[in-house]
Order: C-alpha cells, then structure tokens, then sequence
C-alpha cells in the first residue's frame, strides 16, 4: 500500500443543540492514498458534509472541531497557523461543491474566480494566469474558453458551472480533491459527463479524490474504497467491490436495497424506516440500533467495536459479529 | 435600458405632477391669499397694503377658474412656476427665492457631504469589521454599542457635544459659519462629529446585517476553500455582492445632501438649506416653503430612478427591462 496522503483519526466535531454541544461528527478515522478515490457515502444529516468541511478548518461557526487530528501529507492541519491553512486550502487540498448555483460568485466573472484561485498559490501575472486559466477550462472540457472566461455564472447552465468549479479547484493542481455531493444538483446525462470528467483527470493528473455522496450508483462509477457513515459515525469500510456485493452492515444493505436497479423491475424498493435522528437523539449504543432490523440487547447498550470482515473490511455491527459475518 | 430609463422618467414626471398637486391642495386651501398677506405685513396693515402685497406676489389671480382669462388662475401659475423652476420671491422679506438657495446650498453641502462620506466609510469599514468576527464577542460588543448609540437622542449628542467639547474643553466653536476656506473647517468639526456619532449606531447595525447575511453565502465557503483570508473574503466577495442593500439606501440618500440637516443646521447656525426651511415655517414664508418640499419630492423620485439605474452595474443578473 502507498502512503497515506490523507489520514484522519479519532475526529470530533460538534454543534450546538438545545441542550448543549452535540458532536455531529463523532470519532471518525480514515485514511486517503495517494491517487485514490475514497467514497464517503450516507443519508442526509449523517456528518458526512461536516467531516469533509472539518478537513479544510471550514467548519460553519458556531460549529467547531473537538479533538482528533488531521494530517495531509506531513502537515498537521489543526495545528497549522491560519496563513498556513489557507496555503493548504485550494493547495494541496481543492474542494468542491454540491450546488453550482450558487457556490460560484454571482457578481464576478468566471474568468476573474479562476484567476484569483490560481495567483493565490502561484506567483504569476495576470495575464499568465488567465492564459492558465484558459488552459484549465480546455482541460475540463468548457468549450469556446475564451468567452466562457468573461461570462457570470448565471450565463452559464449548471454542468459548465461544476466545470468552472472543477477547473478553479484544479488551479494548483491538487493532492486531494475533495467533491461534496458534485453531481447531485444536476440533470441524470450531465451527472455522468462530470463523473467521466472527473475520472479521466484523477486518471491523468493522479490526484487522490474523497467523494462525499448519497448516491449509490456515483459511487459504483468512481469510488475504489468505500466508506459508510452514520450519525457521526463510520459504520462500515472496505474496498468498493466487498462493501457493494457483500455488505456487512445492516445499514449498508438498507442503502443498497433501496437502489432502482439492484433488484427485480416487479420488485417494490425497499426503504430504510426512518430517517437519521437529529443528534441530540442519537441512540447510545449503536447509532442505528433504532432502525436496525436485526437489532438486539447488545446493540441497545455498547457501541460495536470493528468487525474485520476481510482484508480492509469492516463493520461496526454486534449482528455481523455475532454471526461471524455470514447474516447476509 | 434606454426605453425603461424614459419609462421611468415618464412615471416620475407623472408623479411631481401629483406632488404639486397635493402642494397647491395643501398650501392655497389652506390658506387664502389674504391672509398671507396678513401674516406678513401683521394684523393692523391696512387694506391697500394687503392687496398691493397680493398683486405684488401675483397672489390676485382666482384659485381654480378664470372665466376672464383661463390661463390666469393661481393654479396654473402654481405648475407653471415650479416646472420652470420660476420661484419668485420670499413672502416673508421679498428676497428671490433662487438666490436664497443658491446662498443656502454651499453651507448645507459643506456639512452633509462630509457627513455622508465620513459615515458611509466609517460605518462601513466598522461593519465589516464585526461582521468578519461574527458570533463573538468583539461582535456582541459592537452590536451593543451599535443599540446604545442609536438608543441615545440626537438631540443629547448636539447638546452634549457642545457642552463638552466647545465649552468645556473650547476645541471648537460651539456654533456659527464662516466660508473662507480658512476658517470653514472649524466651524464644521464639531457638527460633523455629532452626526456622525448620532447616525452610526443605526448604519453599523444595517450593514452588518446585510454582510452577516452575504458570509454565510454558499460563494463565500467556495471563495475560502480556494484559499482566500478573511480580509479578501470581505473585501473582493461579500462587499461587491453587498453592494445592492448598499446601494438603495446610499443613493436614495445623495437628494437630501442637498436639502441639507435641519436639526444641525439650526442648532449650529449654520445658513444653509436646512436653517432656510426652519426660517420659512417660522415666518410663513408659504413662497419659501412651497419649493423647498417641491424640491424634496423631486431629488427623492430622481433618486429613486437612478438606485434602480445604479442596480445593473452593481449586479450583472439584473436587467431592467
């Protein structure tokens, strides 16, 4: 195995709530390669977005990080001084967003947010820079760059506009890109063109990609490892193959079964009962003990410990335990 | 743009001409010719006085009707001298109403221009100043001392600052004007800075809340995650897309530099536009005070059209159709 370009251990982030700070993100450790695409995938309101935004410090106030640390490359991001971070921030690390709507800034042109991405990190012209900034748009497959460059966001539809993102986090081409939910706003084709697009440049500039996604199928097409949270909590790892054809947690088999596609067309789509309690509901044991269907006593009072499944796979599940991994 | 800027003009003209209707209603209902002309020459003139004062002032004419001549009627002459800008003269001391503006607008300017750069700037750098520490307490702090300020009556800060400052410690003369470049600046200090402290409070508090509202915009996460610091957030993002809020209120406020302060102006002495208003309530200068709420109207509709003109250079989504 590489080395480890992104790894993440123990890490605590928490929010307000009626009765006190709750930690929305709740101990989380993993680890990114090099050139590798891990998928961060779960429900609404499980951390997920909360995780990767605790990656970059850009956790929303009056959230905040609790503990754990966060380490990409040789850097300790939490410890790192804030002219530091910001080094890091469209650096080594670029992220992107779910909603190009609104995620691009709707009074500048396009060509001004790609340029002041790249001369925040390199020491060039402007006139260099937007020459790059050309380049960039070619390379994420905006055609006529050169209007594009001098068009707002809102002349543009939304697949350009997740190019236009996609070009401004590849300015100082990236270790890591980290993608919260990219392809969830937009129309079914133009999905899969930034899924193609973004598995051809991981393929040709080698970067590692952390996709946070509820999607199961985007996963199928672009994740080698998977990772499953829920409410704050991983619930399962491994690479993609295992956890898709061979869950090991009950959660993950809700998530998959509920997919169009996974089972027969004269087959009802199952669903998982319930959706993910706000944290202040967060059951003690198990997080999902109260939606789980094999749930019992143990569930109820301990929280599971990692049950190796196989080589990288793992589940956080009494169940799977109890039976050695073959309930499924 | 052309053809909405002309529509646009076409509505304001429609309503100056309400406006000046309300006026007359307002003002020669009200009031019959005669006894302006009482209130000005007093009770015991005798009544050739009274109607030589009437023709003087072109005041003899029949209100609404005239079956002689239709054109001479005070309602006509009402619209026709205020659309000319023909303003005649005071009824209060037979002084050409466009002289007394003309010898009112400097001084006004003098003190509401200052006023409004000085304030524009200070209560904007000041709100992005809290807004960039939003949700702690240098912002808590600010926004009390935002609540206090604008709690306080402006007439305790005239006061206070004259008391204070021109008697107690004698930096400043307590009132009065003089317009040699010389000696201006002493005389507007002091006024100045108890506007400026009166109205901050209420500025600090409004743009910030506009700028609180921008940061928590999704562009602002996007414009961090490539790397940006605070002050370039603030700064290249949030105050450019700020800048609608902004401009409502800046623009809409540029008329009435001309109008001039009417609590700093007569509390300072100062001659200005707003002292001329004063004066003519007091005296029932009706002349006076009929153009100067005429002019008000018409600064405020100009004003309004050139906010909405002002929108598409601030934010490229808006066209005015």
């Amino acid at each position: 195995m590489s080395e480890s370009l992104l790894e993440v251990r123990a890490l605590h982030t928490s929010f307000p709530q009626p009765h006190g700070r709750a930690n929305v993100v709740d101990g989380v450790s993993f680890d990114v390669n090099e050139g590798e695409t891990v998928a961060l995938v779960g429900e609404s309101g499980c951390g997920k977005s909360m995780t990767a935004l605790s990656l970059m410090r850009l956790v929303p106030k009056p959230g905040r990080i609790e503990s754990g640390s966060i380490r990409v490359g040789a850097r300790d991001v939490r410890a790192l001084p804030v002219t530091e971070m910001r080094r890091v921030r469209g650096g080594d690390v670029s992220m992107i967003f779910q909603e190009p709507m609104t995620s691009l800034n709707p009074v500048q042109r396009c060509g001004r947010q790609i340029v002041e991405a790249i001369r925040l990190h390199h020491a060039e012209s402007k006139a260099e820079a937007r020459g790059h900034a050309r380049d960039l748009f070619g390379e994420v497959g905006i055609p006529d760059a050169e209007e594009r460059l001098d068009a707002y966001p809102h002349q543009l539809s939304g697949g350009m506009r997740q190019r236009v993102m996609i070009a401004m986090a590849l300015a100082s081409r990236p270790k890591l890109l980290i993608a919260d939910e990219p392809t969830t706003a937009l129309d079914v084709t133009i999905q899969a063109q930034i899924i193609d697009l973004l598995r051809g440049l991981q393929r040709e500039l080698g970067m590692a990609i952390l996709l946070i996604t509820h999607d199961v199928g985007v996963v199928n097409e672009l994740a080698d490892r998977v990772l499953v949270m829920y409410a704050g909590r991983i619930a399962e790892e491994g690479p993609r193959r295992d956890v898709l054809a061979s869950p090991g947690h009950p959660y993950t088999r809700g998530l998959l079964r509920s997919l169009p596609g996974v089972v027969g067309p004269e087959d009802r789509l199952e669903e998982i009962e319930g959706v993910v309690p706000p944290p202040a509901q967060w059951a003690h044991g198990c997080r999902f003990s109260n939606r789980c269907p094999l749930v019992f006593e143990p569930c109820v009072e301990t929280q599971p410990e990692r049950f190796r499944l196989s080589d990288g796979h793992g589940a956080w599940c009494h169940a799977t335990k109890r039976d050695g991994g073959g309930a499924r | 743009m052309i053809a909405y800027t002309v529509r646009r003009l076409a509505y304001g003209f429609a309503t100056v001409l309400g406006v000046l209707t309300f006026l007359f209603a307002l003002f020669f209902l009200y009031a019959t010719p005669e006894d302006m002309a009482r209130r000005a020459l007093g009770e015991k003139a005798p009544p050739q006085a009274l109607e030589q004062w009437i023709v003087n002032h072109d005041y003899h004419h029949p209100l609404l009707w005239n079956p002689d001549n239709p054109g001479q009627t005070l309602i006509v002459d009402h619209f026709r001298r205020m659309l000319t800008f023909d303003f005649g003269r005071s009824d209060a001391d037979d002084v050409l109403v466009t002289r007394r503006l003309r010898k009112g607008v400097g001084p006004s300017l003098s003190l509401t221009v200052p006023l409004f750069v000085g304030g524009l700037f200070v209560s904007i750098s000041l709100a992005l100043f809290v807004a960039t520490f939003r949700e702690t307490y240098i912002d808590r702090a600010g926004v009390a001392l935002c609540v206090f300020a604008m709690s306080v009556s402006i007439l305790l800060y005239i006061i206070g600052g004259q008391f204070l400052i021109a008697r107690v410690l004698r930096w400043f003369p307590i009132s009065g004007f003089d317009p040699s470049p010389e000696v201006i600046g002493r005389f507007l200090v002091l006024p100045v800075f108890v506007g400026l402290a009166a109205s901050f409070g209420e500025q600090v508090r409004f743009y910030r809340t506009v700028f609180v509202e921008e940061t928590n915009r999704d562009y602002v996460r996007t414009a961090r995650a490539k790397g940006c610091g605070d002050g370039r957030v603030m700064w290249h993002h949030v105050l450019r897309n700020a800048m609608i809020p902004i401009i409502t209120r800046v623009v809409l406020a540029i008329p009435f530099l001309f109008t001039g302060s009417i609590l700093l102006e007569s509390f300072f002495a100062i001659p200005g536009l707003g002292s001329i208003t004063v004066d003519a309530i007091h005296e029932n200068d009706f002349a006076t005070l009929r153009v100067m709420v005429f002019l008000g109207s018409l600064l405020f509709i100009v004003g309004q059209i050139a906010t909405d003109i002002c929108y598409t250079l601030a934010d490229p989504r808006v066209r005015l159709e």
